[in-house]
């Protein structure tokens, strides 16, 4: 059994140690050799491109991908052709690794747009700021992805920025002076935007609720709330489940104005919530009825490349790969601390509005206020916070 | 709480309730008859609220139809997991089955994940028009109103079908000795496949019912209200029918009164109410204290 046990821990060490090694090796001659190569610079892109998230890794690739070609046509970057090199994670943190360090290692990219996902860009950032590679996810709202270190960047604001945002909105907008909370206490996502919103809003919080992952009837929250009759109802949570609490919270008689964040985000909404969903009010990274000229050109362009409409998640990919391909622009090369430089410094006007970066690398930006009516998402305004 | 909110949320925890019951009938009925905690039942439920979704949208059937066809579709599933999957495992252990019906319960979930995908499904909004009802002060809707009714005429139903009928009589002899039953010329495989059948139908207008309810359906639909009406039955005494509707209705009623009392707590109270009431009376709230079955 001991016998068994050193063997093992010293093939650990063995496999670890040997990784380390080739990894500082490659690591370094991965941001020489994707400067020089033949005149491209090579990016990787990981993403879901399979599997139950496959659809935003999809939409994720081709924003990118919409970029790449514009990039080359448009004569590359410093002269240098741009090649596009993805990997699929099936949305898994254990495959995000490997596929990172098969883009390090062996494809030798310059820089990493992505992961798509928040899981899979938790475990691939400590990798790439151990190689001193550049990572830039689009899409990734934890707020721990940034945390690995200097190498690592967002261009979407994170979870709780958004409960923040919708605070302010509630009081500067929609002259809220009461409000109510119903919440999952199983998600971080919606724990995480609950908070925020509670420490942020200036009037009084008359009740918060919560419920568990899974449920359906709200009954008991709702008619607990009614009396209170707040002003607005902060439903931090996905699409498939504030459609229904929603539903139920009007036939309960709860007058209040709904409001949430990206996860409303989505057509089934309105065929899950009916009538009820109408009149709320959400906070998103894109909207594709945004009246401005780069999301004007930007749905012209990849509706004339893809022959269909890009959902936020290709708008928020196309940004980071903007930001990162307009950095080593400035930066005049692909060397890691070069380009890390350029991206502090960054400032620009993108598709999801203008960018620059705080000290902790994560995207100041401001958000778009979505109001659903009529069984539609309209723009409403851009609003920071 | 003032008592108008009391009766609301009284009312509120009946309609949550009549969910539950509906689907513990199943699972008590297969218990009572062959002594296997059926975990796959709140799988057929979804089954059941799929083949109901698609011949909603895809048939454009109505209400009636579509329920029937569902309960239709659910029970022959329900018969066909019983004969490849508990069948030849009659005579093995209790846990072999036990292990084998968690099997399906993933493997239907898992199988309707990959082929339909996990997004989220609705009913068509005109399917059964759901109507606020105003009592006074308090309201509910009708849909509630139709399924606590449709629970109530099940649960009469099933009583009737076990006590009354010629396949009854053979489910309840096979319950109390399979062997015996099957030397007085019962045929014993044809009576478990009923009973499957039976209670997977009930899953399925179970699935459909609650499909429409809260417009929406998904391959992990089962999971929780499996686990709450798997202890609605126990609560109130496993195997007998009439207990897994008062079980299923007091479970309801407790959990809505935890919830607007102190939320956090609400998913633990029921539970430790059940490990209260199994301490106290372990063969449930109406079970009476009999030698072990099968």
């Amino acid at each position: 059994m001991l016998k068994k046990f050193v063997a093992c821990a010293l093939s650990v060490v063995l496999v670890s140690g040997f990784a380390g090694c080739s990894g500082n090796a490659s690591g370094q001659g991965g941001s020489m050799a994707g400067g020089a190569a033949g005149g491209t610079i090579k990016i990787g892109f990981i993403g879901p491109l399979t599997g139950s998230a496959s659809s935003y890794g999809q939409s994720s690739q081709r924003g990118l991908q919409l970029l790449e070609e514009q990039t080359n046509k448009a004569g590359g970057i410093n002269g240098q052709k741009v090649k596009v090199v993805s990997v699929d994670d099936e949305g898994k943190p254990a495959s995000a690794v490997n596929g990172g360090q098969k883009l390090i290692n062996s494809d030798k990219v310059a820089a990493i747009v992505g992961p798509v996902t928040s899981t899979s860009a938790n475990s691939l950032a400590p990798i790439c700021q151990r190689y001193n590679i550049p990572m830039i996810t689009g899409t990734g709202t934890n707020v721990n992805i940034t945390k690995s270190g200097d190498c690592i960047f967002r261009t979407c604001f994170t979870d709780p920025f958004q409960g923040k945002i919708m605070a302010k909105f509630a009081t500067d907008d929609r002259k809220a002076k009461t409000a109510a909370i119903l919440y999952n206490n199983g998600d971080d996502y919606s724990k995480g935007l609950s908070e925020a919103f509670k420490s942020s809003f200036t009037g009084t919080i008359v009740d918060t609720e919560t419920y568990n992952t899974g449920d359906k009837d709200f009954n008991a929250q709702l008619t607990k709330i009614a009396p209170h009759k707040p002003d607005v109802l902060f439903l931090p949570d996905y699409y498939s489940v504030v459609s229904i609490i929603m539903k139920e919270a009007r036939n309960v008689g709860i007058k209040s104005t709904f409001l949430g964040g990206d996860g409303f985000d989505s057509p089934e909404l309105f065929s899950i919530g009916g009538d009820a969903v109408n009149g709320a009010y959400f906070s998103d990274h894109y909207s594709a009825t945004d009246p401005s000229k780069e999301v004007a050109q930007f749905i012209k362009d990849y509706k004339a490349k893809y022959n269909s409409d890009p959902d936020a998640f290709a708008a928020l990919t196309y940004d980071a790969g903007k930001v990162l391909f307009d950095s080593i622009k400035k930066a005049k090369s692909t060397d890691a601390n070069a380009v890390k430089g350029a991206m502090k410094a960054y400032n620009g006007q993108l598709v999801c509005g203008n960018i620059k970066f705080d000290s902790d690398r994560n995207a100041v930006k401001a958000a778009v206020i979505i109001k659903t009516q009529g069984g539609k998402e309209t723009f409403y305004k851009r609003f920071s916070a | 709480m003032t008592f108008v909110e009391f009766l609301q949320q009284l009312i509120n925890g009946l309609s949550l309730g009549s969910v539950y019951a509906l689907i513990a009938l199943g699972y008590t009925m297969v218990y009572g008859i062959i002594g296997l905690i059926n975990f796959a039942h709140c799988d057929i439920y979804m089954v059941g609220a799929y083949i109901g979704f698609f011949a909603a949208t895809s048939l454009h059937l109505p209400f009636i139809p579509t329920l029937i066809l569902a309960m239709a579709g659910a029970g022959i599933v329900g018969v066909l997991v019983e004969r490849i999957a508990y069948r030849p495992l009659r005579k093995a252990s209790n846990i072999s089955l036990l292990i084998t019906a968690m099997g399906v319960s993933l493997l239907l979930e898992n199988g309707f994940n990959c082929i339909f995908g996990g997004d989220p499904r609705s009913y068509p909004h005109n399917i059964l028009k759901q109507t606020n009802i105003e009592l006074g002060p308090v309201h509910t809707d009708s849909l509630h109103l139709i399924i606590l009714t449709t629970s109530l005429v099940l649960m009469v139903l099933l009583q009737i079908i076990i006590y009354r009928t010629k396949i009854g009589k053979a489910m309840r002899a096979t319950s109390a000795d399979k062997d015996a039953a099957a030397l007085m010329g019962i045929n014993v495989n044809a009576t478990i496949s009923a009973t499957f059948a039976i209670g997977s139908a009930l899953a399925g207008a179970a699935g459909v019912l609650v499909g429409i309810l809260y417009n929406s359906i998904d391959p992990y639909m089962g999971i929780q209200p499996g686990i709450k009406a798997f202890t609605a039955a126990v609560f109130g005494g496993i195997g007998l029918i009439p207990g897994a509707f008062l079980g299923g209705l007091i479970l309801g009623v407790i959990e809505t009164f935890v919830t607007a009392w102190y939320s956090p707590l609400a998913g633990a109270i029921g539970f430790i109410i059940l490990i209260i009431i199994l301490i106290i009376k372990p063969s449930g709230l109406l079970g009476k204290k009999v030698s072990e079955k099968v």
